[in-house]
């Protein structure tokens, strides 16, 4: 990042270098702890001594974790949920944020004003009353419970509004010589200059889906509904602390959030530094 | 939109409605359009922010079980969280103290290592990588892994700090003094990654040749971080810190998986007796009423650090 770089003294190198990886270390130990442990047989399950690793390992653990869980059906929710909401999500905000970064109507600003307000409401408060809402619906305990409540965040808007206010305006005039509608200015012009934008939004907002817990918690009472932070308490509270079923089930899920974060490592770290720097 | 359609042989005929002349349309007001294209989403906001929001405040006058009479009852439910519920109180202590530790812990850290990471060229990328990767893995399996840790009889940590200390470690999760600290450290392991990468890239904007200059008026490191660095992040470090601040005022699920609240009420935050009342007891005006207790004072602070933010944050121009 310098032009000028300092030669710093090899001493010092070595230092920051050793404690780096003591940083590294201490960063993943409890994830790498989780793991060996749930490499146990049961009869070390309890034994948290340093020698009891020494002993088998067992595979089986995850096995049973996976089928007593049943974390299988866990992720697949976890996915259904996510899926769905990152879509509904996207393109409802891409209409509102087309139309409020683009079109020009009496009371825009206002009503944009609106929604920055929402942005400060905690989801807490809006819980019990969703809560009501859900079972005035009957949608208690049903994917729709879990999807449709948060995928009309005035985030989302925001966050495409920003991007749809930086598409040249030529572009959009030239469409609208040759005649082009607004829905086709939309589709065909707009929204493929925004398309970084719609991956970040989608995958963090497929990334709250997916962790989110204390909805779930709320309006889901049955495995086959829970998503993977609700499925794993579940076993937990069935399981009781033994711990190396209890971590076989504590790393399933906790191997997406690790493979993601290295597959998309640049989208992500785009998407932050996109959510600080506001755009610019 | 257009009312007559003329067909012509132009290929964008093709895929939508036409005005009549090719002049460019006139700036006319895009109500209609506008109306469609906020439609969706507006419907969706309608009912699922705006009415639970309102519906909120009012069942928070109320005492609303979920099976029997509701009541009006005016102010009651924040007069007795106020003067009468003890717990209510622990949850403002505790909400409160792990703020006061879990923001500043969190930010250094992501601070110290953002900077720390900048002095390598190789490699980055991959220790970004690593340090993020807690954030994205979901609290409950966090507390899961972490409770193994905190055992006392031969946990982890415990048989870390024999053997170095020779001591015996304190009984983290059951100990009513450690339990809070223990949940923070947790989460400060958990969340500090998404900061570190907001920083970063506001270190990234910093143009190099400050610290060229700086390098050439033989500047030391820390004389660099301090009136360099720090001020040309202060918008990223501003962000991040309002944003933390307000989700650490939500702290829920370390809580409800690592201690249940207790021992006691020891561990006990503000989300955490939100959901006891309004989950367990159904008490739905009474929870409402807590929510709102903590929405206001989540608006209070975010307001303080806004106005706070003249004195130390500095914008491009």
């Amino acid at each position: 990042m310098t032009a000028v770089t300092v030669k710093r003294s090899p001493a010092r190198r070595a230092v920051s270098n050793a404690a780096l990886a003591i940083a590294v270390v201490l960063l993943v130990l409890p994830i790498v702890w989780g793991i060996l442990t749930a490499l146990k047989p049961e009869a070390d399950a309890f034994d948290n001594s340093l020698g009891s690793f020494a002993h088998a390992t067992q595979f089986g653990n995850f096995v049973d974790a996976w089928n007593y869980g049943p974390f299988g059906r866990f992720l697949l929710n976890g996915l259904i949920v996510g899926a769905c909401g990152a879509l509904l999500t996207a393109i409802t905000s891409l209409m509102s944020g087309y139309a409020f970064g683009r079109l020009h109507f009496r009371g825009r600003d206002k009503l944009f004003f609106v929604y920055v307000a929402t942005l400060v409401i905690p989801q807490e408060v809006l819980v019990v009353p969703m809560f009501l809402m859900m079972r005035d619906f009957h949608w208690i305990n049903s994917y729709q419970a879990l999807i449709i409540p948060w995928a009309f965040s005035a985030f989302g808007v925001f966050l495409m509004r920003q991007f749809f206010r930086s598409v040249p305006l030529e572009l959009e005039e030239a469409a609208k010589v040759d005649g082009a509608s607004h829905v086709w200015i939309f589709w065909r012009v707009m929204v493929p200059m925004v398309r970084p934008a719609i991956g970040v939004l989608g995958l963090f907002t497929f990334i709250a889906y997916w962790n989110g817990f204390l909805w779930p918690l709320i309006v889901i009472n049955s495995r086959d509904l829970a998503t993977v932070p609700l499925g794993l308490q579940f076993f937990l509270s069935q399981q009781g602390y033994q711990w190396n079923l209890l971590m076989a089930g504590g790393t399933i899920s906790i191997v997406p959030g690790v493979i993601l974060a290295i597959f998309l490592q640049r989208y992500l770290s785009q998407g932050i530094s996109l959510s600080g720097l506001g755009g610019r | 939109m257009a009312t007559g359609v003329v067909p012509t042989t132009t290929p964008t005929a093709a895929a939508g409605r036409l005005e009549v002349h090719g002049a460019p349309r006139k700036r006319r007001g895009d109500a209609r359009a506008a109306f469609f294209f906020l439609l969706p989403q507006g419907l969706g906001f309608l009912v699922f922010t705006i009415t639970p929001v309102l519906v909120s405040l009012v069942l928070s006058l109320y005492s609303w079980p979920l099976t029997g009479k509701a009541s009006f009852t005016g102010l009651e439910n924040y007069i007795l969280l106020f003067t009468k519920d003890t717990t209510f109180h622990s949850a403002i202590y505790n909400t409160l103290y792990f703020v006061a530790v879990y923001v500043p812990l969190n930010v250094g850290v992501a601070l110290g290592v953002a900077v720390w990471l900048q002095g390598y060229t190789r490699g980055r990328r991959v220790l970004r990588v690593l340090f993020f990767v807690p954030v994205l893995t979901p609290l409950v399996a966090d507390s899961v892994v972490w409770s193994l840790l905190y055992t006392t009889r031969n946990g982890l940590i415990d048989s870390v700090i024999h053997g170095i200390f020779g001591i015996q470690g304190p009984e983290w999760l059951s100990d009513p003094h450690w339990a809070m600290p223990a949940i923070i450290f947790m989460s400060v392991w958990q969340g500090f990654g998404y900061n570190m990468l907001l920083f970063t890239a506001g270190i990234h904007a910093v143009p190099a040749v400050y610290y060229d200059a700086a390098v050439v008026d033989g500047a030391s490191r820390w004389r660099k971080f301090r009136s360099i660095t720090v001020p040309l992040i202060s918008p990223s470090l501003f962000f991040g810190i309002v944003l933390t601040v307000i989700t650490s005022f939500q702290v829920f699920t370390q809580v409800y998986v690592l201690t249940d609240g207790g021992p006691g009420t020891s561990s006990t935050t503000l989300v955490y007796w939100l959901f006891e009342k309004g989950f367990n007891d159904y008490a739905m005006g009474y929870a409402s009423a807590i929510a709102w207790v903590l929405f206001l004072i989540v608006i209070l602070l975010t307001a303080v650090q806004m106005r706070l933010q003249r004195r130390w944050v500095h914008y491009e121009v």
